[in-house]
């Protein structure tokens, strides 16, 4: 059975567990980065180990389909360069419009690209820690994405990583509309969301807006952290919730959580 | 339990949570990620001390909920909870057969999270949880339980590797010698 010394050192325990529980949010967010930081040279190693699996398949490709390749990625170049040419020259026009009718200037989106290092285990969360941080210029509640489309928003911030949280998550929520109808909603978690990360809810849709399967979500600007036109998924399905009073729809996602290797953190 | 033998546990401990945080083994397909940590902490138990089970209970729940959105520190007391009814329990216990380390470490498993979960509404967190979330308790627990015989054999070999080797006692015993004279 128990011992003095065994009750001793549960009430060191104890005492532990509480103060933990018990720091303030900034201080125990700080801490959980400076314990988390111990696995860096883990994710160092792994790193390598992925670079050099890829330096030897690529050594170990034939010639002819990295020409293949190198031909494709060429022509891909060519044509994006243009369209970064094309979108200027609208950009600069949306410019002199926005300033001939004296509206507030647009900045451009500045992208900045990180490396997801590790993910929560635990089930009952949906969120990842990237290897930027505010020295990097990344602040808390900056829209995260990948070229696919929205993944979340950055929640806590050290000096030299981020923890984003996912969509999904219960502490992410997403203002968006639907393309087609213009009516608003919330992303956020439902039943589905568990099994399959990639399938959210649009919540809270006025009851007589006419949606349908294969309808475009996109970020609707409203609540100030998301810049409006993020493309987030599309329709699934609909039905009616809250006694008939709003029209909840199911959502795909358009970049897939699980498969995250490198996000885009879009700065102010 | 030797302090070499400490050390590693810790060690797993730390490789444990690692490997989690990567989604090993089978994240993607399962849709649901296996803890190890309540396997660990049953061998914890039934081989080391109540120092050795506080130790990891504490390092590993700290090492867990820092890369997780948990509050931190919230994973260490129902580690310990299954750390110490295993040390209590240790010596009722068949623990060198493989179905018994399946039955604890699924039983582990299947209390861990749920502990957890209960500690997380208690101080006011709303974790993502449905009916879905049967099936992941399911999956976490037998995950688990197929998951602490592994851990067993791998830690039961580092023993060894890092003890001597026992002593093999002959059956001669002097004062049975038989002394023949001269006939």
């Amino acid at each position: 059975m128990l011992k003095r010394p065994h009750y001793i050192l549960f009430s060191i325990v104890l005492v532990v567990v509480l103060a933990f529980l018990t720091l303030p949010k900034k201080t125990a967010a700080q801490l959980k980065f400076v314990f988390s930081g111990m696995f860096l040279p883990l994710v160092g190693l792994t790193t390598s180990v992925e670079h050099l699996a890829d330096e030897i398949s690529r050594a170990v490709g034939s010639r002819r389909s990295l020409q293949k390749e190198v031909e494709t990625l060429r022509r891909e170049n060519e044509q994006l360069r243009l369209r970064t040419f094309q979108t200027q020259q609208v950009w600069e026009e949306n410019g002199q419009l926005r300033q001939s009718l004296e509206w507030q200037k647009q900045s451009p989106w500045k992208p900045k690209l990180a490396r997801v290092v590790l993910r929560d285990p635990a089930n009952w969360w949906r969120t990842l820690q990237i290897d930027k941080g505010s020295r990097d210029g990344v602040q808390p509640n900056l829209p995260v994405l990948t070229p696919a489309g929205l993944i979340g928003c950055v929640r806590e911030v050290t000096s030299s990583r981020s923890q984003v949280a996912l969509i999904g998550d219960p502490n992410c929520q997403v203002s968006a509309l639907v393309k087609a109808s213009d009516a608003n909603g919330i992303v956020a978690a439902g039943p589905s969301s568990i099994l399959e990360q990639a399938i959210v809810n649009l919540k809270f849709l006025p009851r007589g807006s006419r949606i349908k399967p294969g309808d475009e979500i996109i970020t609707s600007g409203l609540g100030g952290i998301y810049p409006k036109g993020i493309p987030i998924g599309h329709v699934l399905d609909t039905n009616t919730v809250g006694y008939g009073l709003y029209l909840e729809a199911r959502i795909k996602l358009l970049a897939d959580p699980k498969q995250l290797e490198e996000v885009f953190v879009l700065l102010p | 339990m030797t302090g070499v033998m400490s050390v590693c546990l810790i060690a797993a401990a730390y490789l444990l949570v690692f490997l989690e945080a990567l989604g090993f083994p089978f994240r993607h397909w399962l849709g649901t990620q296996i803890d190890f940590l309540p396997g660990l902490m049953v061998y914890a138990g039934l081989k080391g001390g109540l120092v050795n089970s506080i130790s990891i209970a504490l390092i590993g729940g700290i090492l867990f909920d820092s890369v997780s959105a948990n509050p931190l520190a919230i994973s260490v007391l129902p580690l310990l909870v299954v750390g110490g009814i295993a040390h209590w329990n240790r010596e009722v216990v068949l623990q060198d057969q493989l179905f018994a380390q399946f039955v604890l470490g699924t039983i582990s498993s299947a209390a861990a999270p749920l502990m957890t979960v209960v500690s997380l509404y208690g101080i006011g967190a709303s974790p993502l949880l449905g009916w879905g979330s049967l099936w992941q308790w399911l999956l976490l627990a037998l995950g688990g339980g197929l998951a602490t015989p592994l851990i067993f054999q791998t830690l039961i070999r580092f023993e060894k590797a890092f003890s001597h080797p026992p002593l093999l006692e002959t059956s001669y015993r002097a004062d049975r010698e038989i002394k023949r004279g001269r006939i």
